[in-house]
């Protein structure tokens, strides 16, 4: 009998210490920042994303309030194989949550189909192309910084509007190129212009000439560098080189980053029209983080849009976990969470996350100063309009993600 | 037809810079037998070290066609002298291991450095603007770039093919032992001509720098190409490498033209073709 009693007793502590656990909140997270490290778009992601999400979970406080937060990066060198090898190591054997940046669009959209699978969190901030909230949205995915519908609207209608009625587009062969060349093509016909033709090249060419020659020989008023990165740079220069802008034709960098003009110089960047959602020089906020960054960068470089977006999407991700009180690893459950709450960071200002998964927030056209008209290092850009984030992204009646409820 | 011509000058022009690089594997292989993985790593150097003569000591353009290809040049040699050496006598795939290593760690520290994006480096203000052929718009800089590689190419021909200094040289990767008898220093030479091939790299570096961004990576995009035209044009042939690599740029310039998404694997299709056809190459000799 003693026994009984004590084995029911002992059973029953035994079930309240179980339920106890249950109850108590797992507060673990684990971030993949996966990025592109060495190759030619690591100046723009690589090293200062994870730079910045480190930042982000500092500033976040959570620590102290008992959460344990850890941060692993690697190199998918531009490659979706590689990206999505990576991608589902993490998932299985780290127990990654959320993967950040994932830029290069050919990786993104692979990555983006795992992370469903495994029902964690993809926060694209890296990645351009517009499939990722249209056609190949998912209730996993949330495309934070700019796409290419954005900056074809943008830049594509405010060089129509300026008279560059005819274009010409230089695309780099690749989901990324393809994309963005199609949503400019689109706002340059709908906006009364027209396309005279395309010549694709492989990503990472060094060589442009042959190309910005067919360019050149089109006579098109805007050629359309549909590419990025070090492939952007050095169409720029070997285009100023070739006199093309003197002879009356007019280059759009349809992607620039600041990282890509500090490269080019001013002297050949000057002049140059392009879309971000982001610039360091903006306001109050945007320049107090962009200092605490570049200070702790190696090349005190200041943030590209794409690492300020890292920080940005994690902060309203972690009030988004905070406010969950815990158990953070049902990816659908948190991304549903956070587009139920509006976003509010020093870097992007006030925003919202819609049903697609698209982070809306204005979009700022700038144009590159001339030498004598900058102060200092990385003081680069002229703003010369704002697009509100309503009226600068896809509108929803126009959406075929399938997660838009018609 | 116009666009044609324009596109095989362009074409030409970057023949000059694959002639030029491949002049320098050509010479060391054809030398010290070595396959120099790392020519992509010092061609990228020679364009470095320009820009950090201009914008360090303030040593513009002109000083730095000289001083970059020697700078680089004697690192060449401090290589050869600390680690080629030991390596002579054996495969070939112990020099190509050991010098894409090499390659791996030198971009990985500059760019460890100075990052992906680049650095800017102008055009000379003397070489400035552009000529209108009446089919294209010449600048002024490219045509140079291919008058002064058609130079250096052929002056290096002659060096190497029309001279005791070179005959000597042919003479002692033929059989060391016996032109040693005759008392010239053969390490000596061997060390001399890897400096000589890998400052001709550097040259290339410092007269691409005004065009392409200075990168870290810039080397690593182009050396598998060039390597395709040293193997086309016959390994260790030093007219063979030249013309291939004019030829090359040219029929690389012409694929851009019709169908520009071939453009990166034209050249090697040729390889293949070549090699099946010739084993040797177009100008190579059987061992």
């Amino acid at each position: 009998m003693k026994h009984r009693i004590s084995a029911v007793l002992l059973g029953t502590a035994l079930a309240l210490g179980a339920s106890g656990a249950a109850l108590a909140q797992d507060k673990t997270i684990k971030i993949g920042v996966l990025t592109d490290n060495s190759g030619l778009y690591s100046d723009i992601g690589g090293a200062g994303s994870t730079l910045a999400a480190q930042m982000a979970v500092e500033d976040s406080g959570l620590a102290a309030k008992g959460w344990k937060i850890d941060i692993v990066s690697a190199d998918h060198q531009n490659k979706p194989d590689i990206g999505t090898n990576t991608a589902r190591q993490w998932i299985d054997v780290d127990k990654v949550d959320i993967f950040m940046d994932v830029l290069n669009s050919g990786v993104a959209l692979a990555v983006s189909n795992l992370v469903k699978e495994k029902n964690v969190i993809m926060i694209n901030t890296g990645a351009a192309s517009s499939d990722l909230t249209n056609t190949k949205c998912s209730p996993n995915t949330i495309h934070w910084v700019y796409d290419t519908y954005m900056l074809a609207n943008s830049t594509g209608q405010a060089l129509v509007k300026a008279g560059g009625d005819t274009w010409y587009f230089l695309t780099a062969d690749y989901a990324f190129g393809h994309a963005l060349e199609r949503d400019t093509a689109a706002v340059v016909v709908k906006s009364g212009g027209k396309v005279l033709g395309t010549v694709r090249h492989p990503l990472n060419s060094s060589d442009f000439s042959s190309f910005l020659l067919q360019a050149q020989a089109s006579k098109a008023k805007i050629i359309g560098m549909a590419n990025a990165g070090g492939d952007t740079t050095n169409t720029i220069k070997q285009a100023s080189e070739f006199g093309i802008v003197a002879g009356g034709q007019k280059l759009a960098g349809l992607l620039l980053f600041i990282n890509d003009v500090h490269s080019l110089g001013l002297k050949v960047a000057q002049g140059l029209n392009f879309t971000e959602t982001f610039y360091w020089d903006l306001n109050d906020g945007t320049r107090a983080f962009s200092k605490r960054f570049s200070e702790r960068m190696k090349n005190k470089a200041m943030p590209s849009m794409i690492q300020a977006g890292v920080y940005s999407g994690l902060i309203h991700y972690f009030k988004t976990v905070e406010a969950m009180g815990g158990n953070p690893h049902d990816g659908i459950k948190v991304v549903e969470k956070m587009k139920s709450m509006p976003t509010d960071d020093p870097l992007f200002g006030k925003g919202t996350i819609r049903a697609d998964g698209r982070k809306i927030h204005p979009a700022y056209l700038f144009e590159v100063k001339k030498p004598a008209e900058s102060k200092g290092p990385w003081d680069y850009y002229k703003l010369i309009g704002t697009t509100p984030g309503e009226q600068a992204f896809r509108p929803l009646s126009e959406s075929e993600c399938p997660l838009v409820k018609k | 037809m116009q666009a044609l011509y324009a596109q095989l000058l362009v074409g030409l022009i970057n023949g000059s810079f694959y002639a030029l690089l491949s002049l320098g594997l050509a010479v060391i292989f054809g030398m010290l037998n070595i396959i120099n993985f790392a020519h992509g790593a010092v061609y990228m150097m020679g364009a470095f070290c320009a820009y950090f003569l201009l914008n360090v000591a303030g040593v513009g353009y002109w000083p730095a066609l000289i001083v970059a290809p020697i700078a680089v040049g004697i690192f060449g040699m401090i290589l050869e002298r600390t680690m080629l050496q030991w390596l002579s006598g054996l495969d070939h795939l112990y020099g190509l291991l050991l010098t894409f290593g090499i390659a791996l760690i030198v971009q990985g520290v500059f760019q460890n450095y100075f990052g992906s994006s680049g650095l800017p480096y102008a055009i000379p203000d003397e070489l400035r603007g552009g000529m209108n052929l009446g089919f294209m718009f010449l600048p002024i800089y490219r045509g140079w770039v291919v008058v002064f590689s058609l130079v250096v190419c052929i002056a290096t021909w002659y060096l190497i093919e029309r001279t005791r200094l070179g005959a000597n040289l042919r003479a002692a990767t033929e059989n060391p032992t016996l032109v040693r008898a005759f008392g010239i220093n053969v390490p000596r030479m061997i060390t001399l001509t890897y400096g000589l091939g890998v400052g001709l790299a550097a040259l290339a570096g410092v007269l691409s720098a005004p065009i392409n961004q200075v990168r870290p990576l810039m080397g690593a995009d182009l050396i598998i190409v060039v390597f395709a035209v040293v193997v086309i044009g016959g390994m260790g042939s030093i007219m063979g490498s030249i013309i291939t690599g004019f030829a090359l740029g040219v029929i690389e310039g012409l694929t851009k033209y019709f169908y520009p998404e071939a453009s990166n694997t034209v050249v090697f299709v040729l390889m293949v073709l070549v090699l099946l056809v010739k084993p040797t190459g177009l100008t190579g000799r059987a061992a």
